[in-house]
């Protein structure tokens, strides 16, 4: 009311309190407060003194030392040029939109350069650093040329240059194409294996999820029986089962003539697990568009394609955000299993370092500690972009 | 292609193009003719690729001289399963294989019951007015789901219980006679004496009257037109009978059996294997995370009316939590809850990456001897899809058991 008598409204009462007293509100509001407080409080202590003896113990030069054999196994030395450079083209892209866009994606590139930065500090020889700074110099230069780009040159490239990405950066790693030598053996290649299984999963399985859900809610019996079916079949066995049935059964249900190698298989199996799910995610969101929408595109004489692809598909969507991105950090989390089939991803890799080699014995837990955290940050910004583009969506608000 | 979409108004759209004049439409843009038309055309297009793939696997098994069945079944496995109820390499395939889905659901049981009991606790953690149980709570949640399930197992597994724990003989020992040691737990164990047969009958009788107390209880709270499930005064009259065999029988039906160091191992109570231990770990953690936000959020989705209401109404604080805010908070909860116990079956097959007896592992291992994949393969297959089912329909019927509380 006050800007109608025009005196400007008076700010709000301050919020800070006293340190004492947010501690006595906060953890000894009662008696039973504060023993739980000294309780937990004992737990982190012991905890954080036993984390940090370790720590400060630990053999960690493991880590630089073994890092190319964890993160990429056998990828040829001379040949690293190419991961490199795919991350480059990935780092460039992100820089690119960022430059275009406000927003979340410039947060995403801010933290790709400051991460890449950060990681150049940590012990590696010079010229390894100079590689991973480069990442940070790629995500610079694309900002620059996002800035300088005019939007609506720069939105036209974006279409281009991130579906483009995708299959160049297969093409780059595994070579075959563009003059560049096959890399052989591509079932050994660590982390990145775990990253391209991902990325792919991903990038399929929304769209066969999505012709799923819609083939389960539809009116005719037969695909509707056939998506059901499908989807609760999927669901109902362990994808170690489907991993299993990959690499002992597929070649019984193959002509001989066709005989996909393991990471194929390996990417193959879990996308059409991670369809199964993503289906029933979508299927949630389909149920979640109310019958008007559906009727008020009819009304406004769009045909059934149009309906589902413009009015029904949009929405159903961005209301199952979450879900979305949940099932593709287990997606990515499952590529660990594709050691279960002789695919030598992180873990196998991991496990041939402290295993397979007598100089670092006893350093097991270093190395998995180095693994945690690798997933952890790749699951926990997943989760934290996925929370953002809720928010900046509106989910839940209108 | 229009066919597969969900179209709620094509009825009204059917009904006028029937008013219309037959020749004004022809059948190639007939809605029912296209229904029927793309029907046909995606059920042959399935049929012929699984006829397809099913041609493929004649061909292959009559090129290796093997045909489908199931006969092996019946032969001596030939390999010791170290794990769960005794088993013989004398004994057959189909009994190993028996071994290995007790096996599965032994550690799916003990699973389910403790992730439900710790991610209820941090759910209610996470809830807490207490700032470092709730930090606690949050950073337990956070760290546990973001990190794939796998690399915790290979962590307890290889990190924890083959490395950072001590030999047989100088094994950790916990109070009431548990020890910790790389081969595992021992714990103690109730072993059946004489009088547990005995015992046993009461115990049936128990049982009996138990089911005749609820039905005859039922019946009468029907008669009276009065809502509830009597299952309180059943469990006493079973709980009674079970007390009254225990002192009529000549001696303790059970008695406790402590592990003990005789030699190079341990001797009596109940040995885990370390794999056992480390899959229950790994998977109670793993799945209480998860837990513990389903709580959360059904506990959060009851609104403080609701509470607030109860209370005017004079309910003590007991009542206010059992008649008003579980019902609603369990309606919300139950749904997850469930696909997570079916998530937790289903992670447990990674039992065989770390060396657990499970089914999939028994099966591999009877695959390997026998080279029997199609067989094999089905049978793991088909004991999932049954445990899953199975899963799904309990919690099916206690879903609407609380609807029916909730009303």
């Amino acid at each position: 009311m006050a800007h109608l008598y025009g005196s400007a409204p008076l700010p709000p009462p301050s919020q800070r309190i006293p340190l004492l007293r947010w501690c006595r509100e906060n953890l000894f509001s009662a008696w039973y407060n504060a023993a739980l407080t000294l309780g937990a409080l004992f737990i982190v202590c012991s905890g954080l003194y036993g984390l940090l003896t370790w720590a400060l113990g630990a053999r960690w030069e493991v880590i630089p030392v073994n890092l190319k054999t964890m993160l990429v196994g056998t990828y040829p030395a001379d040949q690293l040029w190419r991961v490199w450079s795919t991350l480059y083209m990935v780092a460039l892209l992100c820089g690119f939109s960022s430059g275009l866009h406000r927003g979340l994606i410039r947060q995403v590139a801010g933290a790709l350069a400051l991460a890449s930065l950060a990681l150049a500090l940590l012990p590696f020889d010079w010229g390894t650093r100079a590689w991973i700074a480069g990442i940070a110099l790629a995500a610079g230069a694309g900002f620059g040329l996002g800035k300088a780009t005019p939007v609506r040159w720069g939105v036209r490239l974006e279409w281009v240059g991130w579906p483009l990405s995708f299959p160049l950066t297969l093409i780059v790693l595994n070579g075959g194409a563009l003059s560049l030598p096959v890399v052989a053996g591509s079932d050994k290649w660590g982390f990145v294996l775990n990253l391209l299984g991902a990325a792919v999963g991903i990038v399929l399985s929304l769209p066969i999820g999505v012709l799923l859900a819609l083939g389960r809610r539809s009116h005719l019996p037969v695909m509707r029986w056939v998506c059901t079916a499908y989807i609760e079949l999927i669901r109902g066995v362990p994808l170690i089962t489907l991993l299993f049935m990959a690499s002992i059964m597929l070649q019984l249900l193959l002509p001989d003539s066709f005989r996909p190698d393991l990471v194929l298989r390996a990417t193959m199996t879990i996308t059409a697990f991670s369809a199964a799910y993503m289906a029933e995610n979508v299927r949630g969101g389909l149920q979640a568009v109310s019958k008007g929408q559906y009727e008020a595109a009819y009304v406004v004489g769009l045909n059934g394609l149009l309906t589902t692809a413009f009015i029904v598909l949009p929405q159903a969507l961005r209301a199952v955000i979450p879900a979305i991105v949940g099932q593709f950090i287990s997606l990515f989390k499952d590529t660990t299993l594709f050691g279960f089939i002789a695919v030598l991803e992180v873990l196998k890799a991991a496990r041939s370092v402290y295993e397979g080699n007598l100089q670092w014995r006893g350093t097991i837990f270093e190395v998995y500690v180095f693994i945690a955290l690798l997933f952890w940050v790749f699951c926990y910004s997943m989760s934290y972009v996925s929370r953002r583009i809720e928010k900046n969506l509106g989910v839940g608000e209108r | 292609m229009a066919g597969c979409t969900p179209l709620p108004l094509r009825e009204g759209v059917v009904l006028q193009q029937e008013a219309a004049p037959a020749h004004a439409i022809p059948f190639w843009r007939d809605i029912r003719f296209l229904r029927a038309a793309s029907q046909v055309v995606f059920l042959a297009a399935v049929l012929a690729s699984l006829g397809w793939l099913f041609n493929n696997l004649q061909t292959n098994l009559r090129a290796n001289g093997l045909t489908i069945s199931f006969t092996f079944l019946n032969n001596t496995a030939g390999f010791p399963i170290s794990e769960g109820i005794a088993f013989d390499p004398q004994d057959t395939n189909g009994y190993a294989f028996w071994v290995g889905v007790i096996n599965t659901i032994r550690v799916v049981l003990v699973g389910i019951a403790l992730a439900t009991l710790v991610g209820t606790i941090v759910g209610i953690a996470r809830l807490s007015s207490n700032w470092l149980v709730r930090t606690l709570a949050l950073a337990y949640v956070e760290t546990v789901r973001n990190l794939p399930l796998l690399v915790q197992l290979f962590f307890w597994y290889f990190a924890v219980m083959l490395t950072a724990l001590p030999l047989v003989q100088s094994s950790i020992e916990l109070p009431g006679s548990i020890f910790l040691n790389r081969r595992g737990l021992y714990i103690p164990w109730p072993l059946a004496t004489e009088s547990a047969a005995l015992w046993g009958q009461f115990l049936l009788a128990g049982l009996a009257l138990a089911i005749v107390v609820y039905v005859g209880r039922r019946a009468h709270l029907k008669r009276a037109d009065r809502p509830g499930f009597p299952l309180v005064p059943a469990l006493l009259a079973l709980t009674a009978m079970a007390v009254i065999g225990w002192l009529v029988a000549p001696g303790a039906p059970f008695q406790l059996d402590y592990p003990a160091l005789q030699g190079r191992n341990f001797v009596g109570g109940l040995w885990l294997s370390a794999s056992f231990v480390a899959l229950l770990l790994g998977l109670v953690l793993y799945t209480a995370a998860f837990i513990a936000e389903i709580v959360r959020a059904g506990i959060q989705a009851v609104s403080k009316g609701q509470t607030e209401a109860a209370k005017a109404m004079g309910l003590r604080p007991g009542q206010v939590l059992r008649l008003v805010v579980l019902p609603q908070a369990l309606r919300v909860i139950i749904p997850p809850l469930a696909s997570q116990y079916l998530n937790l079956t289903k992670n447990s097959s990674l039992a065989i990456l770390i060396g657990y007896y499970d089914l999939v592992n028994v099966g591999q291992t009877i695959f390997n001897q026998t080279g029997r994949a199609v067989e094999m393969i089905l049978m793991i297959m088909v004991t999932y899809l049954v445990l899953s089912l199975l899963t799904s329909a309990l919690m099916n019927y206690y879903n609407r058991r609380i609807r029916l509380v909730e009303r």
